[in-house]
């Protein structure tokens, strides 16, 4: 019973730097963060090399057009398209799960002006997405291209624009990751954020795609992961936005998401 | 201190708390006791800022909780609903909430050993018994050195041994000079815990008072009788503040006087007594005398739901 009063705690005034330190705790202490970044790391190094295995195995049977499609980086890159989703995901539960469990109560009695809170783990969340991703991707690229160079199919490191895909890739795969955030911080419920992020992601673009083309080919570059994708890509087809413009046109996506959030967050009963 | 001026809340069309007024003191446990769904844990959401008020203003140790620049230190609170992540050990879940305000780690130990969950700390909450659940809540509570302790139902789920502990830590947490405000449905609980009571029905205030003075002026006095007189003995002890129920031919219950001046009116008439008994209504009647409009209210609504639901 002596230690209720803690006469030897300090208890400090709440900062921003310990709302996210404390957010790095809870993201650290649960399994889903474990194993969404694991499915992200083998995503990304493991489709790019069977990809890159692929080509360079069967490259001598392949038909000219299919060896004219073919891109060093891009099939390279390809699990880049299916990490996106779970780092995205991740994105989502990192919020909702407080929701689902009532965390949140704990967690905006702790910190009652909650905004930090949201701060705090778009801060720590893009920290770690961007530092698991960048590896991943350096690792794939010198892992794949090594393979495809049996072929003399290799795209060199100091190509033009292949640094600016790689470090692009891990961006991009970050404010995924924040995307997916935001749009868990304003539905509150993990299936529905992970509905909706799945739905920009992968459905919005083949129903832009029923569109006439004229309307189609004006839209598409604008879509969150169209516009993302550009910094990631060399050689682009006329339909996109340069490489940093698609960027940031995805980052302000993210940032809408999250600045929604904000304000819900701050109004809304827990 | 906790200030609750003139606070509504409504969800929808519900009215969960209606225009509550009350004053929570330091130094002593006050009880916030009322029936399920009477607004309990609604008016401590409130508290916390966790809901909005509709209308009125709550303030902790004198400012808005949120105001607080180290809302921990001023007010901790365990919640009725579990409020853990369930996939997170108790361990890393204190650590969190004591990082937000630079709170040491050694403070988190020491709290875990406090409640008590030293063996189970690196568990995942997600498979603590409600009991355990509910000694975590508390230790979240208590991290922050309080000033204003705040539990929501804190016996729930505890062991005979467990709600002993609760008790006593809560009448030490009050000496110590900090407010304690324990909310639950029980009267027996709370006249064992608590000095003061707050009671609510219906989201409106119904009492503010110690619990002596609930315990006396709620209490009913009456005095059993046992004669093959009776009837004489009734007429006997009449008066305009006096009634009289006659429960069998030979047996009456008298409200309104004393074992003694009953017994004394009796020998004074040669009347002759097999039985005379004070009887005490239990606090549990008290207050379910004191809460019965607010309920009566709920039937009365539930049965025209029903009939609506029926029509």
């Amino acid at each position: 019973m002596s230690a209720v009063a803690a006469s030897t705690t300090h208890v400090g005034r709440i900062t921003q730097r310990r709302v996210a330190l404390s957010e790095w705790t809870k993201l650290r202490s649960v399994r889903s963060t474990r194993w969404s970044l694991l499915a992200t790391l083998v995503l990304i190094i493991g489709i790019g090399i069977l990809a890159c295995v692929v080509f360079e195995s069967r490259w001598p049977h392949l038909s000219p057009g299919d060896r004219r499609d073919f891109h060093p980086l891009r099939a390279n890159l390809a699990g880049v398209n299916f990490a996106q989703l779970s780092i995205g995901v991740l994105g989502v539960l990192v919020i909702t799960g407080e929701y689902s469990t009532g965390m949140i109560r704990a967690t905006f009695s702790a910190v009652p002006k909650r905004l930090p809170v949201l701060w705090g783990k778009a801060m720590v969340f893009g920290a770690v997405a961007f530092a698991i991703s960048l590896p991943a991707i350096f690792i794939v690229f010198f892992a794949g291209q090594g393979i495809l160079s049996g072929q003399h199919i290799n795209i060199a490191f100091s190509h033009p624009g292949v640094l600016r895909s790689l470090i692009g890739a891990a961006l991009f795969l970050t404010v995924m990751g924040l995307f997916g955030l935001g749009l868990g911080a304003i539905v509150r419920s993990t299936a529905a954020g992970i509905a909706l992020l799945a739905g920009i992601v992968f459905v919005l673009p083949p129903i832009i795609g029923l569109l006439p083309t004229s309307v189609s080919d004006s839209v598409n570059p604008y879509l969150p992961s169209n516009a993302g994708g550009a910094v990631w890509t060399i050689n682009p087809d006329p339909h996109t936005l340069a490489p940093w413009a698609g960027l940031a046109l995805f980052a302000g996506y993210a940032a809408l998401a999250i600045a929604i959030a904000a304000v819900l967050m701050k109004r809304r009963d827990t | 201190m906790i200030e609750v001026t003139n606070v509504t809340k409504r969800y929808g069309e519900k009215v969960a708390v209606n225009d509550l007024s009350f004053t929570v003191r330091p130094g002593i446990v006050t009880g916030f006791l009322g029936p399920n769904g009477s607004g309990k844990s609604t008016t401590m959401r409130l508290i916390l800022g966790l809901d909005a008020p509709n209308a009125g203003r709550t303030l902790v140790n004198g400012k808005p909780y949120r105001d607080h620049a180290a809302p921990l230190h001023e007010a901790g609170a365990l919640l009725e609903a579990r409020s853990v992540h369930t996939g997170r050990s108790a361990y890393s879940h204190l650590l969190a909430l004591a990082q937000t305000h630079g709170i040491a780690r050694g403070r988190v130990d020491e709290l875990i050993e406090l409640v008590g969950l030293t063996e189970v700390a690196r568990k995942r909450a997600g498979g603590f018994s409600l009991g355990m659940g509910q000694r975590l809540g508390i230790a979240s509570a208590l991290l922050g050195d309080p000033r204003t302790v705040m539990l929501d139902e804190p016996v729930n789920g505890l062991d005979p041994e467990g709600i002993q502990w609760v008790r006593k830590l809560l009448q030490k947490l009050a000496r110590e000079g900090r407010t304690v405000f324990v909310s639950s449905h029980l009267m027996s609980e709370m006249a064992m815990t608590a000095e003061h009571l707050i009671v609510i029905g219906r989201g409106r205030l119904i009492a503010d008072m110690s619990v002596d003075e609930f315990v006396q002026g709620a209490s009913k006095h009456s005095v059993r009788v046992r004669s093959p007189q009776a009837e004489r003995l009734a007429e006997l002890v009449s008066g305009p503040d006096v009634k009289i129920d006659a429960i069998e031919p030979s047996l009456i219950e008298i409200r309104g006087l004393s074992s003694e001046q009953v017994g004394t009116t009796a020998a004074e008439n040669g009347i002759v007594l097999y039985e005379l008994t004070s009887q005490q209504a239990s606090l549990e009647e008290a207050f379910m005398e004191l809460t019965r409009d607010s309920l009566e209210f709920h039937t009365d609504v539930a049965e025209a739901e029903t009939k609506a639901a029926l029509a």
